[in-house]
């Protein structure tokens, strides 16, 4: 019969309209204000933490919601924000070392929604507040560096090697060095002592007016490996940075060959943000000073010759002041497996760096050498000058015992794990941080413009729907009722399907684009109204004008939705942030507008006026 | 019944095509000309440098906020309201050697040490000189990109008299959006360019209601000529185009009306592209498909030749 859908239609119907009503669902719980604890250096978050965490808020007086240990974090929520702030700073105050804690807005969603994976739709940071950074890394100046490292190696293995050069500098290239001698002769012995020793160089031999040139340029490949590790080096020392921060929730993640997203949300002092991502780094090797006693020194009596610090774990080491070598003659430090599968890092230092170490490894053999990492982090004040104060945080990187004499390049062994030995030879190459990193683009929201950004929008979007709707109602009648219903269901559809996808953040502009949604989603069932007017202004039957008005319409609608889609697309594929955030609002807006007022629509009306003969006029 | 068409006789839209026409062109040479000689007042995005929006708790002086800027070395500052009169907005251009993003800071220091009561913070932007120009490009490529790939799947979908009547429409709706941009030197950012090409699928989407229902026309109507297929089709579709972009320019008035300053732009540029989208499906993209000699023959399918049909079959 004419217009009349299977069970099995209205089945499916039903089954995605309960299905995209549940996944929205948890925006209707709002969010508890919450404290979020978390480790950081050396320490976890045990039961026994979680305990302290108890009873520091019941001598406070301060009775939380709940707090659960989860994803070895502990979070705190509470019924105010008033109560969120005095919470923190008593968690923070008495918690101790190695612990951040951060404030949060933790999402009120029911147990049994979490449990089948449902969330609240992710806002982004211009309706939550907070920062967004992109970093630069200066590669010009991670080549420029590679490039003096390279003349001063290059020199210092000419001369050990006897082999006189009339010249030796940087090419203006930017990928090498260019060599000058007086005869050919000294050119080529100078070529076949090198070029073995310098896998990844290309060599071009060049002769002009009695002088002989050896330019030694870095091939691509070595280019492409040392600016790809310029910004895992920077990537790795952002995110421990970030993690000082205390933030809830950040972001970091490389964007093209040469640029690093860090986004904080909830931020507020953002100078205080810029000032520890930007802080600088230094290594150092020292002496262990094992004529102390680790207790004698933690109860206070520490030479005056020697310090004491702390390695990761916590575990106190006794150092002697006098430094070895610092981080800045170490020139590459990559963690690898020894012949039996034992993790360990090889380390290159440069040829100053290399006598030094070989003058003292001489003497000191069977003795063991610390690695200290020194980070300059500020502390927030200012000193008298107007200067931020900066405090020195040092850190144990590792503890070796030196096994024989030392040259330019040496390994540490002993290490418990690849993991270990990963993360130190990222903190070493850390120490010689070749790239400096810029900000070049910064926006911060304020938590109040935040939120008035996310009350405009709901207001507009009110305001749009009932505009929309009345007139709908009005010159449609009941087939108006059957395309508001299907707007309504199409906001939820959008708001279900943005909560489900992971990784899909809702911005301003992308409650412009459902705001766009709402005026232009009813155009499929305008243009299937009007279409079924024609028809029965045609003289056709109502069964046959309502089928052959969808059966119409439907070529035109999908054309028409095609196009804007290919423009979501694109959008998407070159917007950034919340630009990006419209584009998925718009795309998906189509999507669900295509569904529900082309099926969704014809099922209500196959329902209500579906193969009935007793129908004199519809209400259309 | 409630119609806004009550005609049913057909609309002799092409007997004005050519004053249209003139209409168009006098609007593509103001839009042109505005954009050759103030360009675009780039925003933030795409100029590079640093903006800060503070809201104060009393009715801003500008003039005061100006003076404490000088004093702090900020001569350059554009001070405006943002808004409302609490919310004041400090602009600054990219400065040679000197690091932008600390420069959002010292503003809001200079702005809290002097005597304004409590400053919320409420937006910093900082964009680096290079980072604005290349948002510049990306958003160009974007829309060429957009243009190509919509004239293919019209050129793909129609015939491709209708493919480039419609993409020249979509040009003559950019050009003319942007002109106002430049006309009133409305400020032109990220949301804007987004919302053009917003404007772009939203035009289209019209012009393509259109064609549909030529094709359908010339298809069933053989003894009609190509001006009066026109006609038809445009009268048949003029109250489904009123509509959709009444209820379009509804939300966007919406939007333009409560949805704060940041979405301004936004809602500016698609209420324009709207209005000029609407008009140039009519005047632009079925008035040059006809100047194309679009023809009854154009829009029946073709029989298609499989290519080697005419051999022999090799197995």
């Amino acid at each position: 019969m004419l217009n009349k859908y299977p069970l099995w239609k209205y089945l499916l119907l039903g089954f995605i309209v309960l299905f995209t009503l549940v996944y929205a669902a948890p925006n209707l719980y709002g969010e508890d204000p919450a404290v979020q604890v978390s480790a950081t250096r050396g320490a976890t978050v045990e039961l026994s933490t979680l305990d302290k965490v108890q009873d520091i808020l019941k001598q406070a007086n301060i009775s939380p919601k709940s707090t659960v240990l989860e994803n070895g974090q502990i979070l705190v929520r509470l019924s105010s924000s008033e109560e969120q702030l005095i919470a923190r700073e008593t968690i923070s105050a008495q918690i101790g070392d190695g612990f951040v804690t951060a404030l949060n807005l933790a999402a009120a969603t029911p147990a049994w929604l979490e449990a089948i994976g449902g969330s609240p739709l992710k806002l982004g940071l211009d309706l939550r507040g907070g920062v967004h950074f992109l970093m630069e890394v200066d590669m010009e100046e991670a080549i420029s560096k590679e490039q003096e490292q390279m003349v001063q190696d290059l020199r210092a293995d000419l001369r050990e090697q006897k082999i006189r050069y009339r010249g030796i500098e940087k090419a203006s290239t930017e990928t090498g060095v260019i060599l000058r001698f007086t005869s050919q002769e000294i050119l080529d012995s100078a070529v076949d002592y090198l070029k073995p020793i310098n896998p990844g160089f290309t060599f071009d031999e060049k002769e002009t007016s009695g002088s002989f040139y050896l330019t030694i340029s870095m091939t691509a490949e070595k280019l492409k490996t040392a600016k790809e590790d310029a910004l895992q080096q920077n990537l790795s020392i952002l995110r421990n940075r970030v993690n000082e921060l205390g933030v809830a929730e950040p972001l970091v993640q490389r964007q093209g060959t040469d640029r690093i997203v860090v986004e904080l949300p909830g931020i507020q002092d953002t100078a205080r943000a810029k000032e520890i991502l930007g802080a600088t780094a230094t290594l150092e090797f020292h002496a262990v000073d094992s004529d102390t006693d680790v207790s004698d020194a933690l109860a206070g009596r520490v030479p005056a010759s020697s310090a004491l610090y702390k390695e990761r774990d916590g575990q106190p080491v006794v150092v002697k002041k006098k430094i070895i070598l610092t981080g800045n003659h170490i020139v590459d430090a990559q963690s690898s497996a020894d012949e039996y599968g034992r993790a360990q890092v090889n380390i290159s230092l440069d040829s100053q760096g290399g006598s030094k170490m070989s003058r003292f490894t001489k003497n000191n053999i069977g003795k063991p050498m610390a690695t200290l990492f020194i980070e300059y982090l500020p502390t927030g004040k200012k000193k008298a000058n107007g200067k931020s104060e900066t405090e020195k945080r040092i850190e144990v990187a590792n503890v070796a015992t030196i096994q024989a004499q030392l040259g330019r390049s040496f390994r540490i062994t002993g290490l418990d794990n690849t993991a270990e030995a990963h993360n130190l030879a990222l903190l070493l190459r850390a120490g010689a941080l070749t790239a400096p990193i810029q900000i070049v683009e910064e926006r911060t929201i304020g938590p109040s413009l935040g939120q008035q950004n996310i009350d405009n929008g709901i207001k507009a979007m009110v305001y749009g729907l009932l505009a929309v709707v009345l007139f709908m109602f009005v010159y449609y009648r009941k087939f108006g009722v059957v395309a508001n219903t299907a707007l309504l269901f199409n906001i939820v559809m959008i708001v279900g399907l943005m909560s489900l996808i992971p990784g899909a953040t809702l911005t301003l502009p992308g409650i412009a684009g459902i705001v766009l949604t709402i005026g232009m989603a009813v155009d499929a069932n305008v243009l299937i109204f009007e279409r079924i007017r024609e028809e029965l202004n045609a003289g056709k039957s109502i069964q046959r004008s309502i089928n052959e008005g969808y059966s119409n319409a439907l070529s035109t609608i999908a054309d028409a939705n095609i196009t804007t889609f290919i423009t979501a697309v694109i959008l998407f594929a070159v917007g950034t942030g919340p630009i990006k955030g419209f584009a998925v609002t718009l795309a998906l807006g189509i999507l669900t507008s295509m569904f529900t007022s082309i099926f969704g629509t014809r099922a209500i009306v196959n329902a209500l006026w579906g193969g009935r003969n007793d129908i004199k006029k519809l209400s259309i | 019944m409630l119609e806004l068409i009550k005609s049913k006789h057909t609309i002799s839209f092409m007997k004005y095509s050519k004053p249209a026409t003139w209409l168009s062109m006098l609007l593509l040479v103001i839009s042109l000309g505005s954009l050759s000689i103030n360009w675009l007042n780039w925003g933030l995005d795409f100029t590079g440098g640093t903006l800060i929006e503070v809201g104060f708790e009393q009715p801003a002086n500008l003039t005061e906020v100006r003076e404490t800027l000088t004093a702090a070395n900020f001569s350059d500052a554009v001070v405006q309201h943002f808004g409302t009169s609490h919310e004041v907005m400090v602009r600054l251009a990219p400065r040679e050697g000197v690091k932008g993003q600390v420069i959002g800071n010292q503003i809001l220091d200079a702005l809290t040490a002097a005597d304004f009561g409590n400053v919320d913070m409420r937006r910093i932007e900082f964009v680096g000189p290079n980072v604005g120009a290349e948002l510049a490009e990306n958003g160009g490529i974007a829309i060429i990109i957009a243009l190509i790939c919509i004239m293919l799947y019209v050129s793909m979908r129609f015939e491709w008299r209708l493919a480039t009547g419609s993409v020249l429409a979509l040009a003559h709706d950019i050009i003319i959006t942007l002109g106002v941009f430049s006309l009133f030197q409305i400020e032109f950012d990220l949301t804007v360019l987004a919302a053009l090409l917003a404007v772009v699928g939203y035009s289209l989407n019209d012009t393509i209601v259109v064609f549909d229902r030529i094709r359908e026309n010339f298809r069933s109507m053989p003894n009609l000529t190509p001006e009066e297929i026109v006609d038809k089709s445009l009268t048949q579709t003029l109250s489904r185009t009123i509509i959709t972009s009444g209820t379009t320019i509804f939300v966007l008035v919406s939007l333009f009306v409560v949805g704060g300053e940041l979405i301004h732009g936004f809602a500016t540029a698609l209420l324009i592209g709207i209005f000029v989208g609407t008009y140039s499906s009519i005047y632009v993209a079925s008035a040059l498909a006809i100047r194309l000699g679009v023809e009854r023959e154009h829009m029946i399918p073709e029989v298609i030749e499989k290519e080697g049909a005419d051999q022999d079959p090799l197995m």
